[in-house]
């Protein structure tokens, strides 16, 4: 649509050489700028978070240096702050999440890839990705109120009774612990597990099953020693999604994990997360060292969520691009 | 060369087989024991009060939430007008404007912010907003949210508008249509009910988040007058609330509780079966 006028005689104008104020008033530029504007500040928002971060964790960084991440003592009253209680019970509770979550959900989603019949498996995965919605706060009431008096009469009594030799069952069980945190997080990590490794099973090529079943395999044998394998580095990259998760995940931990900064072998302590720390004295911190103490932790944790996270992405892309 | 199915073989295969559907059961059943249990429990301590009554001061029994439910709303009502639109026109930015590199970076960036523990976000909050006013307030709540809803935005709008055919915006531009013209009169709107439930699912997980409030909104016994002071919020007084040594408090925790998830798996639920049905879901 060139809007210059049209003298007989000559040729028209080149419609791309419209000048950009008449692309202006049509709106094209506008429509450009416009969106441009907001994916590079969501660039610039990242790079602020990055910078505010590390600007407000200074005071930490210049009185304590990277010693602070494997010092032991958290003494708000004293001034003494170190990250190690906070970086142990973090990576006690997601390790101890993913031991029960990766069988589970594993299994699970062999059951809905190769088992269920489609309609179900899809009933069955929208069931499943519903419990990826509930809010943590909801699964840290049930971790409360429901769980813990559950495992202090139920489970308990016998795991001290079979296995109360080993270190990481000594001790008293008051309820709140790393391991009431660890059993939380499994269920709430569950949901990821199950619906990015079923999604990657599903991608295994349909004529590898059938090569393996024509050899004569049972269903199972196909499953574990082909398609399993097949989607090994999808259901690996899941793992690392699912921990990205657990690390991060702040408010059902700290509802029942005791909010006591201890570094002990047993899992039947109280103890404390990053996370859960944050969330419970940042509110009420005073003083500069205190307050950018936890800024740092955060810090930490996001530099650790974002290489989990990174590493995950690329073992799921590589997977599901598919091995046809 | 593989032996012939005997019955060892045979057995593992079966118990293997129904080892993965009890995993599969005991998955499920986690879900309908969490909604039963909230369902039973925070039904039974659901009453009119919970909706219309101000907390009452520590030591008192009764009172309700209303202070909180509105504080929610109000919150998340600036989330949604941070995140939207910045998550929607980046996104279409991403869908129709850009080239191969830029896009690249973007979308890492969008991943790297989803990726972001809550927490985190929270402090960023704290410190962009809360330290300059010297109070918290809704509105830090509010950018806390936003900032978590823009990377599900950005996704949302990319994944809908690119699952429209091109043939439309080809008819569109073969009328005439400027580019502009033809994303936001043809492209959107063809996307229309992808991009709503979208963002309601969005919000739904946004509705839900506890921790970033805990020191940007922080919270409040009583109304909360405008946008710069601090308010209550559903998820924060849950938490507040359980933690409390009062049973009574307790059952309204377990009220707060059920109205959340009511809400949250509602809106997840409707927005789930309108993307089911939509146009993207013939690309699956």
């Amino acid at each position: 649509m060139a809007t210059a006028t049209y003298v007989p005689g000559t040729t028209p104008p080149h419609p791309a050489a419209r000048s950009f104020f008449v692309r202006l008033r049509g709106g094209d530029q506008i429509a450009y700028l416009i969106t441009l504007a907001s994916a590079v500040a969501i660039l610039l928002l990242v790079a602020l978070l990055v910078y505010e971060l590390y600007s407000k964790s200074q005071t930490t960084i210049h009185t304590f240096g990277w010693h602070f991440l494997a010092t032991s003592t958290w003494d708000p009253n004293g001034g003494k702050f170190g990250a190690l209680p906070f970086i142990y019970g973090t990576c006690v509770t997601s390790a101890l999440a993913l031991l029960i979550a990766v069988p589970m959900g594993v299994a699970s989603s062999i059951f809905l890839a190769e088992m269920a019949p489609p309609k179900l498996s899809m009933l069955l995965t929208f069931l499943i990705e519903l419990l990826a919605a509930v809010p943590s706060v909801i699964y840290g009431l049930i971790g409360i109120f429901v769980l813990v008096p559950l495992i202090r009469a139920y489970l308990i009594p016998p795991l001290t009774s079979a296995f109360g030799f080993l270190p990481i069952f000594k001790g008293d069980f008051y309820g709140v612990s790393f391991l009431s945190a660890g059993l939380v997080l499994s269920v709430m990590v569950i949901p990821f597990i199950v619906s990015v490794s079923r999604e990657v099973l599903l991608a295994v090529p349909v004529e590898q099953r059938e090569a393996a079943l024509a050899l004569g395999a049972t269903k199972w044998e196909t499953t574990w020693q082909i398609v399993i394998p097949n989607a090994s580095t999808g259901i690996i990259g899941s793992v690392f999604l699912a921990l990205a998760r657990a690390l991060g995940e702040t408010m059902a931990v700290t509802m029942v994990i005791g909010n006591t900064p201890k570094i002990t072998a047993s899992l039947l302590s109280p103890g404390y997360s990053i996370a859960a720390v944050i969330a419970n004295e940042f509110a009420e911190a005073s003083g500069d060292l205190y307050i950018s103490s936890l800024i740092f932790l955060g810090l930490v944790l996001f530099g650790l969520t974002i290489v989990i996270n990174a590493v995950a992405r690329i073992m799921v892309l590589t997977a599901s691009r598919g091995r046809a | 060369m593989m032996k012939e199915i005997v019955p060892r073989r045979r057995i593992v295969n079966a118990l293997m087989l129904s080892l993965t559907g009890i995993c599969t059961l005991l998955v499920i059943s986690a879900l309908f024991f969490i909604l039963g249990y909230l369902l039973w429990h925070g039904g039974r301590s659901l009453n009119w009060d919970f909706f219309s009554k101000l907390p009452k001061p520590s030591g008192e029994t009764g009172g309700g939430m209303a202070n909180a439910i509105v504080g929610s709303a109000k919150v998340l009502l600036v989330a949604t007008l941070i995140g939207v639109p910045i998550g929607f026109l980046a996104g279409v930015y991403l869908a129709e404007f850009s080239g191969k590199m830029f896009a690249f970076t973007l979308r890492y960036t969008v991943d790297l912010l989803n990726g972001v523990p809550s927490i985190v976000i929270g402090i960023v909050a704290y410190s962009l907003v809360v330290l300059p006013m010297k109070h918290f307030s809704a509105l830090a709540g509010g950018v806390a949210l936003g900032i978590m809803m823009i990377p599900i935005a950005v996704r949302t709008t990319e994944e809908f508008l690119r699952a429209v055919p091109n043939s439309l915006r080809e008819g569109a531009m073969a009328l005439g249509a400027t580019k502009a013209r033809t994303i936001f009169t043809v492209v959107v709107p063809a996307a229309i009910s992808g991009l709503i439930s979208g963002m309601m699912l969005n919000l739904a997980r946004v509705a839900g988040e506890t921790a970033p409030l805990l020191f940007t909104a922080l919270g409040n016994m009583f109304w909360s007058h405008g946008w710069l002071a601090p308010i209550a919020t559903l998820p924060v007084m849950i938490y507040n609330y359980a933690i409390a040594p009062e049973e009574d408090l307790h059952q309204q925790a377990w009220a707060a509780g059920f109205v959340l998830l009511a809400l949250v798996l509602l809106i997840n639920v409707t927005a789930r079966m309108i993307i089911a049905r939509g146009p993207a879901a013939s690309r699956r």
